[in-house]
């Protein structure tokens, strides 16, 4: 049970508050039908799943039900920061990610 | 006063509050301030348990949670708790302990017979016996109940407990010498400072030893003043009683504080929780947590009478119990010295076997002063005794090899004490994933004293490995300051003068198990783990056994398994291990913990969330009028829904049937206040349902609705409900009753990570609109009585149309949409009126015997015309097509909506997809269990090759006999058209031992051309 801080609510609160949301910065093809079954079951399927740092959304569920980008170790659970998600994709480009 | 009683200054019992208990029927005395283990102790006790493989006698051994014999089954009926330590139970008037091992009984023990069990239990017993797998049923029950360790109550349980959720700036855990210093330093600076303390006064070792010196006074003064300063400062809570048993992510500390258990029963508030759960989240945790001192392991090590030499010195001068008269003492190191001259001063006969040649003498001198005969270079071989220990056999050790190099005297005593030194209470600092390191020079698992600093964990005193009082508090104070610089704060004062009275230490002699001169496993039995019955010799038979890994000797031999965790015996084992296996300590392995750090019960976890508070209950605005017509409910997800209304004398058939046959032929009423609601908004919301749904929404126009399918982006559907168009920018969505909080979920991570750029806005309104559905050919009749504003006939309110008016007086929404197959209207007005005006529908429909129904009918209903629930007939592998409902598929929208892509992966658009079938069996009166495989032929033996299984099945009143819906491989293609039976169509459905033939068919199984809905 980790504390996450919700930069649209601009607190910290308790993980019961929110919900996982899965890797952050998977877009969705735009246009799918161009895609092989390969390339489109990387899209659904195909995860980083680190052990270590993860770029990951959560969504304040009980709160104001925004979804935001948090950067989570893993291994330790600890957390190098929240933003909202157009915050959160400059920080990640910023230390190189790649979509 | 019996006579191991000593009168000491300082102990903590309170010999002018005599007190009576029970232990295994018989009445014995105690004194207030003692534990029940210090007043069996005082009563002469010393056998009370029996070994769990052995059947050895056994007794107490320590002073708390490390205890591993003395496990007590305390008080009776509903209020019985099993398996607490006595070490760590407070006596109160009263109090009813029983033993937990021994069977058929303590003082005979069929296990103990001539060692019978002995050869037919070695390290992996289980394993090697259990093997072939019939054997086990035969003996779990006599090997369980010949184990013992206690029952669980048989009652509810009559007390209550409380949770309470705080924060500190320091939370610190260990209400001993460094603890309450720090936790002095800290309230000082004025942080908000928590001090748990398991024990029921905050002192830790300075309650064993009173009369050591801090600062020019007695320890007892100095505790005394701590804790008086900490009680008066406003931003200090001291707690005790308070067991820190978990330590979790970002310093979130759980505690358990017992409030009532030390009360006899009938003084215990009953409006009070007997105990609460405290979860702290804290800006930074010192642990203080101490050490516990570890026997040595030699022969015979587990007859009553032998204890840890601390356990000997805590009696004594804490509880005023003197456990023997002629005491002797076994060691490695200093620690035991003290109290080897406090055992002689209170008149004990006192040996002291050090295994060292060379000792501290600032201490010899101290002890041979008190009259302590000392013994250097001696080992204990075995200890004599059965049932009590009566002396033991010592040997002349190597001086610097753990080996024999000679004999030695033979020495009689009724208690016997060892130390192989201290192992800090390193438990909590592993919860988090912190892991201790072996520090060879102090022999000993420690936590850094920096901790985790940057986590803001930090460790001070014995936990460090700073073992000597002065060093501890002079650490402490260095590194509390530390920490509060961390939080901006400085210690406003001098900590005073901490100086003590102790020599300097002097180093221990690194030895585990002490040689008797003969080989492992030849001697006599010597204990590492007394609770789970582990020798010496089990680890060397594992090591040759070839386990080398630390993690599966203890797996093998059950080392630290118990309900002590291995406080006593994991740093044994290790060291017995590393030796057999040639490494050092590190070498073989870390050690770790698991929370809880000691037993906590179910009913502290629970809190509140049992029985009707268990969860949230959700009821709909009609509840009332339900329960009024006598409905026997179901909970549905949070809700609770009428699942059916019997009339007097029937059962849940006689009144399904009833009830859906109304539906069918008459008119029913059913409250689908439930489903769930979403609210949609904006231009963009059209263009929005056609990415989220597999329909096409472009074309429905106000006032009319559609049955939508939800998919997730592997193309299988999730959920499903209807929305209606209100104007071109506003929709109503409905989803399933258990989806409608996922699907909102899911609607806003579309909206907001995807297409932020459309302008839709969503709100849940579940909670804002009742709804009653009023179905069956008779239900325009009805609301036609109570509706004159909306024109309810077939040409001008369509199937699958929506009409605003007023209903019963009352503003309403009402749909023609049907979950039944039948002429429906489901009428939905503001939550406040649905009372209202589920009455005035009854009312309405009284002429035409309108007939209430629950989930249960609608369930039939609705299986009868093949419609699914997702979730039941669905389970996340369902594609549309695999439901065989392409007609709600909108392959022509421009944007390649949710799961449109995935219909053409290989997998989902290949052959032999499971899809939804009905079943009709052979004999129309036997209705297949849900879940039933469906298989190829009758005549299978297990494992059978498995087509499908059966999703819902039930009775049909309408059509006299049974139905069910399946999903079956190619199930499409074997369904049977005009009712032949032949090659593909026929099936089996398996379950409970029986094979039942089936005909696959449509799962449309009433009204095929839905002509009904219609009219
Ligand atoms: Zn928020």
């Amino acid at each position: 049970m980790f504390v996450l801080f919700c930069p649209h609510c601009g607190e910290k609160r308790e993980e019961e508050e929110f919900g996982y949301g899965g890797e952050a910065f998977i877009p969705r093809p735009a246009t799918p039908e161009a895609l092989d079954d390969e390339a489109w079951g990387d899209y659904l399927f195909m995860r980083k799943n680190p052990k270590g740092w993860h770029w990951e959304m959560w969504s304040h569920n009980t709160g104001c039900r925004k979804f935001f980008v948090v950067k989570r170790n893993t291994a330790t659970n600890a957390i190098a920061g929240s933003w909202t998600l157009a915050e959160g994709r400059k920080a990640y480009d910023a230390e190189g990610g790649s979509t | 006063m019996s006579s191991y009683r000593v009168r000491r200054p300082g102990a903590r019992v309170d010999f002018d509050k005599p007190l009576t208990f029970s232990f295994d029927g018989q009445a014995y005395d105690g004194f207030a301030g003692d534990t029940l283990a210090s007043a069996l102790l005082a009563n002469g006790t010393r056998m009370l348990a029996r070994s769990f493989k052995y059947g050895r006698p056994r007794g107490i051994i320590g002073t708390g949670p490390e205890e591993p014999n003395a496990l007590m089954q305390i008080e009776t009926g509903a209020h019985t708790i099993p398996n607490l330590k006595a070490t760590q139970v407070e006596l109160y008037d009263g109090l009813v302990a029983r033993r937990t091992t021994g069977w058929p009984t303590l003082e005979f023990d069929l296990k103990s017979l001539g060692g019978l069990f002995s050869r037919f239990m070695p390290a992996g017993f289980y394993y090697k016996t259990f093997q072939n797998q019939k054997l086990w049923p035969k003996f779990e029950h006599i090997i369980r109940q010949a184990a013992g360790y206690g029952s669980a109550p048989s009652e509810p349980d009559p007390e209550t407990y409380d949770h309470s959720h705080r924060h500190a700036q320091v939370v610190i855990v260990g209400g001993g010498a460094s603890g309450l210093l720090a936790a002095l330093l800290a309230g000082r600076a004025g942080l908000k400072v928590v001090l748990l303390d398991e024990q029921n006064e905050c002192g830790g070792w300075l309650l064993s030893s009173p009369h050591s010196v801090i600062g020019g006074e007695q320890a007892s003064a100095w505790l005394k003043s701590a804790v008086g300063e900490l009680q008066s400062l406003p931003n200090v809570q001291v707690l005790t009683r308070t067991s820190a048993f978990a330590l979790h992510d970002m310093n979130l500390v759980l505690a358990v504080e017992q409030l009532q258990d030390h009360l006899p029963i009938a003084d215990r508030a009953a409006h009070q929780p007997r105990q609460r759960l405290h979860r702290i989240r804290a800006e930074r945790v010192v642990l203080a947590t101490g050490a516990i001192e570890r026997p040595l392991v030699f022969g015979n090590n587990d007859v009553p009478g032998i204890m840890t030499a601390s356990a000997l010195t805590t009696y004594l001068n804490r509880y005023g119990v003197a456990v023997g008269k002629r005491i002797l003492l076994q060691t490695s190191n200093d620690h035991v010295y003290q109290g080897a001259a406090d055992l002689a001063r209170a008149g004990c006969e006192v040996v002291l076997a050090d295994t060292r040649t060379r000792i501290n003498p600032a201490w010899e001198k101290r002890v041979r002063a008190a009259g302590v005969d000392v013994r250097t270079g001696f080992g204990i071989a075995y200890a004599r005794g059965r049932r009590a220990v009566t002396g033991a056999q010592l040997v002349k050790l190597d001086a610097q090899r753990n080996v024999v190099v000679g004999s030695g005297p033979s020495i009689d005593c009724d208690a016997l004490g060892s130390s192989g030194g201290l192992s800090p209470t390193v438990h909590l600092y592993c919860h988090d994933g912190g892991r201790p390191h072996w520090d060879e020079e102090r022999l000993a698992f420690v936590v850094p004293e920096a901790g985790r600093a940057k986590s803001g964990i930090y460790g001070v005193g014995a936990v460090t490995g700073e073992f000597g009082l002065q060093n501890a508090l002079e650490q402490t104070e260095r590194i509390t300051r530390e920490l509060l610089s961390s939080l901006g704060k400085s210690a406003p004062t001098s900590s005073g003068n901490l100086k003590t009275d102790e020599p300097d230490a002097t180093p221990a002699r690194r030895i585990f198990r002490v040689p008797d001169g003969r080989a492992e496993g030849h001697g006599k039995k010597a204990f590492v783990d007394f609770q789970n019955d582990v020798s010496a010799a089990d680890i060397h038979l594992a090591v040759r056994e070839n386990y080398r890994s630390i993690e599966h000797i203890k797996r093998y031999t059950a080392l630290g398994f118990g309900t002590d965790q291995g406080k006593l015996s994991n740093v044994n084992g290790f060291a017995i291990a590393a030796d057999v296996l040639g490494k050092s300590i590190p070498e073989v392995g870390t050690t770790t913990y698991r929370p809880a750090y000691s037993p906590v019960t179910f009913g502290t976890l629970a809190g509140a969330h049992a029985g009707d508070t268990f969860e949230p209950r959700r009821y709909s605005p009609m509840q009332a009028a339900h329960v009024a017509r006598g409905a026997e409910f179901e909970p549905v997800g949070q809700w609770l829904r009428p699942w059916y209304f019997p009339q007097t004398g029937e059962d849940l058939h006689a009144a399904v049937r009833r009830e859906c046959l109304a539906a069918r032929r008459g008119v029913g009423i059913m409250d689908a206040s439930t489903l769930g609601k979403i609210d949609l908004r904006g231009k963009d919301v059209r263009e929005f349902l056609n990415r989220v749904y597999a329909n096409a929404w472009t074309q429905l126009a106000p006032g009319k609705c559609r049955y939508g399918l939800m998919l997730d982006e592997n193309g299988m559907v999730m959920d499903d409900g209807v929305t209606a168009c209100v104007a071109d920018n506003h929709f109503l969505m409905t989803t399933t009753t258990g989806g409608a909080a996922r699907v909102m979920t899911w609607l806003e991570k579309w909206h907001q990570t995807e297409w932020p750029d459309l302008d839709v806005y969503m709100t849940s309104v579940t909670d804002h609109w009742a709804t009653a559905a009023v179905v069956g050919p008779k239900s325009r009749q009805v609301l036609a009585k109570i509706c004159s504003d909306i024109d309810l006939s077939p040409s001008a309110f369509k199937f699958m149309d929506w009409r605003e008016g007023t209903v019963a007086g009352v503003p309403a929404r009402v749909f023609r949409i049907s979950f039944s197959g039948e002429l429906a209207f489901e009428v939905n007005v503001d939550a406040n009126y649905g009372h209202h005006v589920w009455e005035a529908l009854m009312d309405g429909g009284r002429e035409f015997d309108i007939t209430p129904y629950g989930t249960e009918t609608m369930h039939v209903l609705r299986a009868e015309k093949g419609f699914i629930i997702v979730g039941q007939d669905t389970d996340g592998s369902m594609t549309p097509l695999d439901l065989d409902m392409a007609w709600a598929v909108g392959m022509k929208k421009p944007f390649s909506f949710i799961g449109k892509r995935s219909f053409a992966r290989s997998d989902t658009a290949g052959p032999n997809r499971k899809q939804l079938v009905g079943l009709l069996t052979d004999d129309p009166q036997i209705v297949l269990a849900e879940g039933a495989q469906v298989i190829e032929r009758a005549d299978v033996t297990p494992p059978a090759a498995m087509l499908g299984h059966v999703t819902s099945s039930y009775y049909s009143p309408e059509l006299g006999r049974s139905i069910a819906l399946a999903v079956v491989r190619d199930g499409i293609a074997r369904r049977s058209e005009d009712g032949h039976k032949s090659g593909r169509d026929l099936l089996y459905a398996y379950a409970g031992g029986k094979a039942h033939k089936v005909t696959v068919v449509s799962p449309v199984f009433v009204d095929p051309k839905g002509d009904r809905q219609n009219v």
